[in-house]
């Protein structure tokens, strides 16, 4: 844009001064305000055909939308569940979502650009401003404000009434412990909840798979199998809370690899029954590496040595996982010999 | 006797006594194998077992050892059983090139399977390991998808992802994808844990649970497997799909919405 476009009274103050001598007109204001440049009519404004073809338009886009709504709900009911169709980038695809998604997209999208279009071409496009003013009241509202306080505050005599201020004080102050007293619902404290699984003595380790208790010739070096405690059925009310906190993952290790000593003594020839769950969020832990003895967390990459105690190596978890000592009742079946020592899954605030 | 010899020069003479010499050979030995076959088929396996040990003493004894004890290079077959071998070299990822990185990857196989057998026969002989399962045992007949589901997700999908697209472990390790995997192969690694995999012996996950997981996924990541919801993006769940979303949705968004605030035309150009 060239400065022939620029109509003289929108140009900058100083541009008739000479070079080197800038004379200012106005202190505060050393730029002249532009203003808004003259407004251009749209085809649409001059030509009443034009209009008419916009307006034909944005109907159009609003049928289109009528149009693919009712597609919305004739694909619903006609098209069955399992039909699958194959579209070209896409591939085998369910023909039900695939009509679904596109009428509904379309009828939206028709909508909005409807909508768009009509602003664009028909709707005034003159560009209005609006001044915007200082928000501080003037001194005499200020001063009317003050007054008006003053005498409302002289006029409730709260200064020398002083059984009535101070029974509102104690009636304000009192009542937000309604609502205190109702956070009581959010449920009863967890108690020692936290702290116990189902796991107790005498209780035999059950294969996750099979069902069957587990025996140690079941379990051979490099191989990893999940646990659950005797008498957990998966159809039981609460399965879910009592696996999120017994879930157990059994490895075997060669006892001379075996680092830690307690480790050791709480395995069975090399049996070690760990928490499957992690002790940083809680996410069920077993990405396990054979030849390595780790054990990865899929959530944030914390990594326990299960030669070492399952000591952490990596990641934000805490502490090592919980062990769970083990040993072979009389008819050969592996047993636990107690709960886990410490709680486990993540560190919560009283846990110590 | 006048009238043969003429006919010698003739140009299918030689197919003739050739068709005469096997017949012959054939009935002689028709007439005396049945009475050994016990001990011919012991001496073809002893005779696999033989040409294994001479692949095995070319191309695998540098790294497991000359009697296949193991060395610093790679470790002891001893007891591995056919079922491994059958698995590591079928998929190529023995013989490794190296054993520098951080896991031998699946490869084109360098040995046909009339080899892989022998070397398996081979490795076998040396101490009681699990066999190469049979289709009965890998095949999808009298399988529960259903129930093979459960045991991925509980067993499997911690490393392998819930529809066996592999995922990432720690130190440049990973979980290969099970897609184009053999069903037989599969098998094998739960039976044999190759690598970091843990092993899932019988006496954890029963044959039929392996049956199971098997047939479940063909039915997820086979070749006919359809994906109702279209664009998979490699089925690796919400980081590919949220990438999409983020370039592609949010990409669509600005280009509309700098559309919308356009200049609209004009009726006289300026």
């Amino acid at each position: 844009m060239s400065s022939q476009d620029i109509p003289e009274e929108n140009l900058p103050a100083e541009q008739d001064t000479p070079h080197g001598a800038v004379k200012v007109a106005d202190e505060a204001h050393p730029f002249a305000d532009p203003g808004l440049p003259p407004h251009e009519h749209r085809i649409q404004d001059i030509d009443e055909r034009a209009a008419k073809r916009s307006e034909r338009t944005v109907a159009l886009l609003f049928t289109v939308s009528m149009l693919a709504t009712i597609g919305f709900i004739a694909s619903y009911v006609t098209i069955p569940v399992d039909r699958s169709v194959y579209i070209f980038p896409i591939g085998h695809i369910s023909a039900l979502n695939f009509a679904l998604g596109m009428t509904l997209g379309l009828a939206l999208f028709c909508i909005g650009a409807g909508a768009v279009h009509w602003a664009r071409t028909l709707m005034s496009d003159h560009e209005i401003a609006d001044e915007r003013h200082p928000i501080e009241a003037p001194p005499e509202v200020k001063a009317k404000v003050l007054d008006d306080f003053r005498q409302g505050a002289k006029e409730s005599a709260l200064g020398r009434r002083k059984l009535i201020r101070n029974t509102m004080f104690g009636a304000l102050a009192l009542f937000p412990l309604s609502g205190v007293v109702l956070l009581r619902d959010l449920g009863p404290l967890p108690g020692t909840k936290l702290r116990h699984t189902m796991w107790s003595k005498g209780k035999l380790l059950v294969n996750m798979n099979t069902n069957e208790p587990l025996r140690p010739s079941d379990i051979i070096v490099g191989s990893l199998t999940f646990a659950k405690p005797e008498g957990l059925e998966e159809h039981d009310h609460g399965f879910q809370t009592e696996i999120a906190k017994a879930a157990l993952m059994l490895v075997r290790i060669q006892p001379d690899d075996i680092k830690d000593k307690r480790s050791l003594e709480w395995s069975h020839e090399g049996i070690l029954a760990y928490s499957k769950i992690c002790t940083h969020v809680g996410c069920p832990i077993s990405l396990y590496e054979q030849q390595t003895h780790h054990a990865l967390c899929p959530c944030h990459q914390s990594t326990f040595d299960l030669a070492d105690g399952a000591r952490v190596i990596f990641g934000p978890a805490g502490h090592a996982l919980p062990q769970l000592r083990i040993d072979v009742n009389e008819d050969g079946y592996l047993e636990a010999l107690g709960d886990f020592d410490e709680p486990v899954g993540p560190a919560f605030w009283e846990r110590g | 006797m006048k009238k043969l010899s003429a006919r010698r020069r003739h140009p299918l003479a030689a197919l003739v006594v050739l068709l005469l010499a096997l017949a012959c050979t054939g009935g002689l030995y028709a007439v005396f194998s049945p009475a050994d076959k016990a001990q011919a088929d012991e001496t073809a396996q002893s005779l696999t077992i033989e040409e294994g040990k001479k692949l095995y003493s070319v191309g695998c004894a540098s790294c497991h050892g000359t009697g296949g004890q193991g060395t610093s290079d790679g470790p002891s077959l001893v007891g591995v059983g056919a079922a491994a071998v059958d698995f590591q070299v079928s998929t190529g990822r023995m013989p490794a090139a190296t054993s520098q990185g951080a896991q031998v990857p699946r490869k084109k196989a360098v040995y046909s399977q009339a080899e892989i057998d022998q070397l398996a026969a081979y490795i076998a002989s040396l101490g009681a390991g699990p066999a190469v399962p049979t289709k009965e045992q890998y095949g999808p007949e009298g399988a529960d998808i259903a129930k093979g589901g459960e045991l991925f997700r509980n067993n499997c999908a911690q490393c392998h992802n819930f529809t066996g697209k592999g995922g990432a472990l720690t130190h440049g390790k990973y979980a290969p994808t099970l897609e184009d995997v053999a069903p037989k192969h599969i098998y094998e690694a739960m039976l044999t844990g190759p690598q970091n995999m843990p092993s899932f012996p019988d006496s954890t996950l029963s044959e039929q649970n392996k049956k199971d997981i098997i047939a479940y996924l063909g039915e997820v990541n086979g070749e006919e497997t359809e994906s109702p919801g279209g664009l998979e993006l490699g089925g690796l769940g919400p980081v590919s799909e949220g990438l999409f979303a983020w370039v592609f949705g949010l990409g669509a968004l600005i280009a509309l919405a700098v559309w919308v605030a356009a200049r609209t035309a004009k009726a006289k150009k300026s």
